[in-house]
């Protein structure tokens, strides 16, 4: 066997290839020792550091085409979460669709049926926002037992950058008749997954999204064209859109019936349940991640409300006895992540942490206690109840049972 | 004739409250509406012709849907299909097709845009109406001798029909010193 000296290239290559995200970290940070080698050139596309190593967790899944996979919300830094790390939600896997040959058709109760390809949606004039996206089902896990970590516990929550076309815009230059009520949303994926948006939604603020975080929409959030319905549960902004059709009534969906409706223990349903509730979460520190000793440390999380801006946040780190605003984020900006942050002193004592925020309306996040006193735990969807870390007097931090 | 059509038009843009202000698209063509159009309202908009008996969605259930859902839709890596009805209000509910879903229209339309699971879009209406009327049968919510069409499947009504109601939150009562 010829001895050859590898690169850096090659060695981090090697390190990826025997799947020890450790080796490759190790030999990495031996090159890094020396200091006047020279570094890797230039390149066409970014990637991160190989000492990076947050991804997104699923289930393991006989049809992987079908279920969801988590942000790392402890890795999290601000208020965008980089596209790569995302959440997922597909019913039918991700399709791979040529923007050139992609059509979005505007038809039903309209005065001029519209079929029209990327290039002319672009045309459109566009609007930017950062909003959060939260799956219906984020934090589902909490009615019956306790997410372990905020991964797992509240991983189905990103946000990003959108840039799109406001639907409003579209609908006005199809003509919406009168009667209209409801628009139909399908995707181009194989299942061709459908929900019915109210018309008044779609008229005050959905978007039509083919930009996310300065670059295409990925293929895994519903590339070359989204819906984007803010501060409304992920299941309703339908990826890959391809049709809108507007009705004067609701489609009854399998996934606004069978699914993400709110069954209530007096056994009715609530139905069309789409805004999303304020909420946050506390991402450091959290369930599996150690404090290695004691002193000051930035405590930080996330807080959203689809109802509008978050007002304020609170914490406590004693166990609920006492409340501090913490620090947030500006700007604070409607229906997206805002960044809380709060200086506080480990002092190796067993203690349990929470945050609960306030948004802009008034409302408080509950309790996981009020929640089920109202809900029971069977309505899976919709729980923005107060996430509970223990800390532990070693620094372990672990999740509390319910 | 062509004039003719322009001057309409030129009237309905004029009475019209929203008039077309970039002119981008086309109208779309009959094919891209039948292809996109397939989406069945629960009053049966939009359900096509053909029909379906419960014997022919029992071989058809055999073929295409029991290897995920179980040979008596009991489920497997597919949902369960049969039981739950009055578990609803219990502390163990079973949400099927037969205990929860409030319309026959969506059955329909669910298995025609996503059923088989690996091969959605393959069954043909008739083969869907079949299907569907075996499940209804599964669930005792039809007789053995019922012929599901785009006129019988809108009138089955599912036991759970009167199940869903609005959204009424914000519902907790707000406290503000939690334990």
């Amino acid at each position: 066997m010829r001895r050859i000296r590898p690169n850096r290239r090659q060695l981090l290559q090697m390190g990826a290839a025997v799947g020890g995200g450790l080796l490759a970290g190790q030999r990495a940070l031996a090159l890094e020792a020396d200091p006047r080698r020279l570094g890797e050139p230039l390149g066409p596309y970014g990637e991160r550091s190989p000492f990076e190593k947050a991804v997104r967790w699923r289930r393991e899944s006989k049809t992987p085409e079908t279920g969801s996979s988590f942000t790392p919300l402890h890795d999290s830094v601000g208020v965008l979460t980089p596209s790569a790390l995302h959440y997922e939600r597909h019913h039918s896997g991700i399709p791979t669709i040529d923007p050139a040959s992609h059509r979005l058709v505007v038809h039903g109760l309209v005065d001029r049926p519209l079929s029209l390809s990327m290039a002319e949606i672009r045309r459109l004039p566009s609007v930017t926002r950062l909003l959060a996206l939260e799956c219906g089902g984020n934090s589902g896990v909490e009615w019956a037992a306790a997410g372990p970590d905020v991964q797992r516990s509240c991983g189905l929550l990103s946000g990003s950058e959108w840039t799109g076309v406001p639907v409003s815009l579209l609908l006005t230059e199809a003509g919406v008749r009168p009667g209209a009520s409801w628009v139909i949303a399908e995707g181009a994926d194989a299942c061709k997954m459908m929900r019915s948006i109210p018309l008044a939604k779609a008229m005050e603020n959905s978007l039509l999204a083919y930009g996310q975080n300065g670059e295409a929409v990925r293929p895994a959030q519903g590339y070359p064209l989204r819906l984007l319905n803010p501060g409304w549960e992920g299941n309703t902004s339908v990826k890959w859109l391809h049709s809108l059709k507007l009705t004067d009534q609701p489609y009854m969906a399998r996934d606004e019936t069978s699914k993400y409706s709110d069954l209530m223990p007096d056994g009715t349903a609530r139905i069309f349940t789409y805004v999303m509730e304020a909420k946050s979460v506390i991402t450091f520190p959290s369930g599996g991640q150690r404090l290695p000793a004691r002193g000051l440390y930035e405590l930080t999380g996330l807080a959203w409300s689809g109802r509008g801006r978050v007002a304020r946040v609170e914490v406590t780190t004693d166990g609920g006895r006492t409340w501090v605003a913490a620090d947030l984020q500006e700007p604070r900006l409607p229906l997206a992540l805002t960044r809380f942050r709060l200086a506080w002193r480990f002092d190796g004592q067993d203690t349990r942490i929470a945050s609960r925020a306030v948004d802009e309306t008034g409302y408080v996040q509950p309790t996981r206690e009020a929640l089920v006193a109202v809900r029971g735990i069977n309505s899976n969807y919709h729980y923005n109840g107060i996430k509970v870390w223990h800390v532990r007097a070693d620094g372990t931090v672990t999740h509390v049972e319910a | 004739m062509w004039k003719l059509s322009a001057i309409l038009l030129a009237t309905t843009a004029t009475v019209a409250a929203q008039s077309p202000r970039y002119g981008v698209g086309r109208p779309p063509t009959p094919d891209e509406i039948r292809a996109l159009g397939s989406a069945i309202a629960p009053d049966g908009t939009g359900l096509p012709e053909g029909a379906g008996t419960v014997a022919a969605g029992r071989a058809l259930f055999a073929a295409q849907c029991e290897r995920c859902h179980g040979p008596a839709g009991e489920g497997d890596v597919g949902a369960r299909l049969v039981g739950g009805q009055g578990t609803l209000a219990t502390p163990r509910p079973l949400k099927t097709v037969g205990s929860f879903w409030p319309y026959a229209t969506t059955l329909w339309d669910y298995v025609n845009r996503a059923m088989p699971f690996d091969r959605p879009g393959l069954l043909e209406p008739s083969e869907v109406y079949a299907a569907v009327a075996f499940v209804l049968n599964l669930n005792g919510i039809i007789d053995e001798d019922r012929v599901m069409d785009a006129a019988s499947l809108p009138k089955v009504k599912m036991p759970n029909r009167d199940g869903f109601v609005a959204d009424p939150r914000p519902d907790i009562p707000q406290e503000r010193r939690p334990k």
